[in-house]
């Protein structure tokens, strides 16, 4: 921890949040999310999803505006490569979440960060999902992600900071642990 | 029958708070439904030790004067150790009593047991943190005949069958489990989450030596800025053996015991787990090396500094590459899991709203607040980290015994305010 004249700054309420997590234990039922996404089929392995509501503290809500994607595969696939494949978008959450959960912990920790860069990649093995091979999976063998960060604050403290943004990642939960998924027609 | 207060255990807690009542002169009996200190006569493996040494084994006006105070015991000492000190104090214990309901009744509460039925105006919860294990979803998948054990069915390796065995959990018990069962011929494989890592001895002294000297053991539940957290920590990996070895995923990993990540679930006879596995280990890395920095910065400050060998600190925590992600049990040759995976207290027999969404009683510092009159003991971090220990008794059964006596005495319904330092001795 350094000591500055200016108090730090990397942009995150921490107070709200923890106001939120105090809240929210002695409400349970408010604490209770569900996050959506709708996609329509557009040609080939071409979709378009949207985000715009969710649900949670207890009702409807709603992003400031809908956000929309463009989901493909590239040439080599023979497709169109009309927008990023559905696994490079899983990349990218996992990305997004770890830096949020970066910014968070070092706002928590009075850290202050001048720059934060990820860098994702992914080992697949594409038999699996071409089904040329049983004993493939179709997912990821091993995924990496590097960090590149500047900030006021000693290598053990940053590695630190990003040791404790996997803990409470909700993406690196999602991808390292069993999550059930239903598939339901019509 | 009436009586001021009733007691429900005959363990540590249950007695020490007897002796605090005694001292106050406060009629009351202490119910258990074995004999003196059953749980630990009766719901522990034969080689389970104390995680802490004798010389820390203190109850109210009892401590260690034995030949060996850096040992540690088994748990049938540490049963004779509390029947003895039972006997000595004189405790009003109803053995062979269980109690079936605890309910309200003005002007106190009604204990039912299967010897009858007792009023009391206070009733003081002391039937531990451990009477049944608390086990994930998973365990109702283990395909047979895999056999399913947990620490309260483990008797020892020569139990369970030739072939390899699955332990979940990286607590004290899991890696405790794993290593001796692991010597015995048997392949583990240990399945670990959150974990708290801690070398048994650090620059000569035990660690809860440092626990206790550095001030952490003391450190009070309405200090900690996250005291669930600290209540529903898991057990450090330690073991109490008569060489203070330490016992960890490296020491394991060097005997063979191959480590994986937290079991995710079991279908179709195969077991997955986490790849979070690197994290777990580094964050309780940085975990222990915090804690080991704190007790530097406090030898430094506490001039003890000069008596001990210097500072280090030890190996990271090694993981494989690539951690295995599934096991087919058949294939692998698992032939049993041991669930090291904690435990739940048993409520079923208490009829009054006082516990929460997870089953556990809402307290304040081990005063019951929603049933005045009630109160909770030998709960992880109920008062203090120390809590937790067989030591933890001491303060907190002097701070809660006079709450209880206000209480009987018609006063307020205030939070039991800390006894003085000097109130605190064992003598």
């Amino acid at each position: 921890m350094t000591v500055t004249d200016a108090p730090i700054d990397n942009g995150v309420n921490v107070a709200a949040l923890i106001e939120a997590r105090t809240a929210l234990t002695e409400q349970p039922a408010a604490a209770e999310f569900k996050w959506r996404a709708t996609s329509t089929w557009q040609r080939g392995t071409h979709s378009h999803a949207v985000v715009e509501g969710f649900s949670g503290l207890g009702g409807e809500q709603s992003h400031r505006r809908a956000f929309t994607f463009d989901l493909d595969h590239p040439e080599v696939f023979a497709s169109e490569d009309n927008g990023a494949t559905p696994v490079e978008y899983v990349l990218v959450a996992l990305a997004g979440c770890l830096s949020a959960g970066v910014a968070s912990v070092a706002q928590l920790r009075e850290i202050q960060l001048r720059s934060v860069k990820a860098t994702v990649e992914g080992d697949m093995d594409i038999l699996g999902i071409l089904g040329g091979d049983p004993e493939v999976r179709n997912g990821f063998q091993d995924i990496r992600v590097h960090f590149d960060i500047d900030a006021d604050a000693s290598p053990a403290d940053i590695e630190a900071l990003v040791a404790q943004s996997q803990k409470r990642s909700a993406v690196y939960d999602i991808i390292t642990n069993p999550t059930n998924v239903t598939v339901r027609t019509n | 029958m009436r009586t001021e207060a009733v007691i429900i255990g005959a363990g540590h807690a249950g007695l020490a708070m007897s002796s605090r009542l005694t001292d106050r002169s406060i009629d009351h009996v202490v119910l258990e439904r074995g004999g003196v200190a059953n749980s630990w006569r009766t719901e522990r493996w034969p080689g389970m030790r104390l995680l802490t040494p004798n010389w820390q084994t203190r109850l109210p006006g009892a401590a260690y004067h034995g030949p060996d105070p850096d040992g540690y015991q088994r748990a049938a000492e540490v049963a004779d150790l509390l029947a003895g000190y039972a006997a000595r104090i004189g405790a009003p214990v109803r053995a062979g009593t269980t109690v079936t309901a605890l309910r309200a009744r003005s002007p106190g509460y009604e204990v039912i047991t299967d010897q009858g039925a007792r009023h009391a105006r206070a009733v003081v919860i002391a039937t531990g943190a451990c009477n049944r294990p608390a086990l994930p979803d998973a365990a109702m998948d283990v395909p047979p005949p895999v056999k399913s054990l947990t620490p309260l069915s483990y008797s020892g390796p020569g139990q369970l069958p030739d072939g390899g065995v699955l332990v979940v959990g990286g607590s004290a018990t899991g890696v405790q489990l794993a290593d001796e069962i692991h010597r015995s011929g048997r392949p583990v494989t240990l399945a670990v989450g959150e974990q708290v890592r801690l070398p048994r001895v650090y620059r000569g002294r035990d660690i809860f030596w440092w626990l206790e000297s550095a001030g952490i053991l003391g450190q009070r539940y309405d200090q900690l800025a996250d005291v669930a957290r600290a209540r529903h920590l898991p057990s450090p990996q330690l073991v109490g053996t008569p060489e203070r070895r330490t016992l960890d995923l490296n020491t394991l990993r060097a005997i063979g015991v191959r480590i994986v990540g937290r079991l995710g679930r079991i279908g179709d006879g195969v077991a997955q787990f986490s790849g979070g596995l690197a994290n777990l280990c580094a964050l309780a890395d940085l975990k222990m090396n915090r804690a080991l920095d704190a007790f530097d910065a406090w030898a430094q400050d506490s001039g003890t500094d000069e008596n001990l060998p210097r500072p280090h600190r030890f190996e990271p925590t090694h993981v494989e590459a690539q951690p295995v992600l599934t096991l087919n049990l058949a294939r692998s040759q698992i032939r049993t899991v041991i669930w090291a995976t904690g435990y739940r207290p048993d409520y079923s027999w208490l009829d009054i709203p006082v516990t929460g969404r997870n089953g556990l009683i809402r307290h304040d510092g081990g005063v019951v607040t929603a049933a005045p009159g009630l109160y909770l003991l030998g709960m992880p971090v109920l008062r203090r980290r120390a809590s937790t220990y067989i030591h933890g008794a001491v303060p907190d059964t002097a701070e809660l015994s006079d709450h209880l006596r206000g209480y009987l005495a018609g006063g307020q319904h205030p939070r039991a305010r800390p006894v003085m330092p000097a109130q605190l001795s064992s003598g």
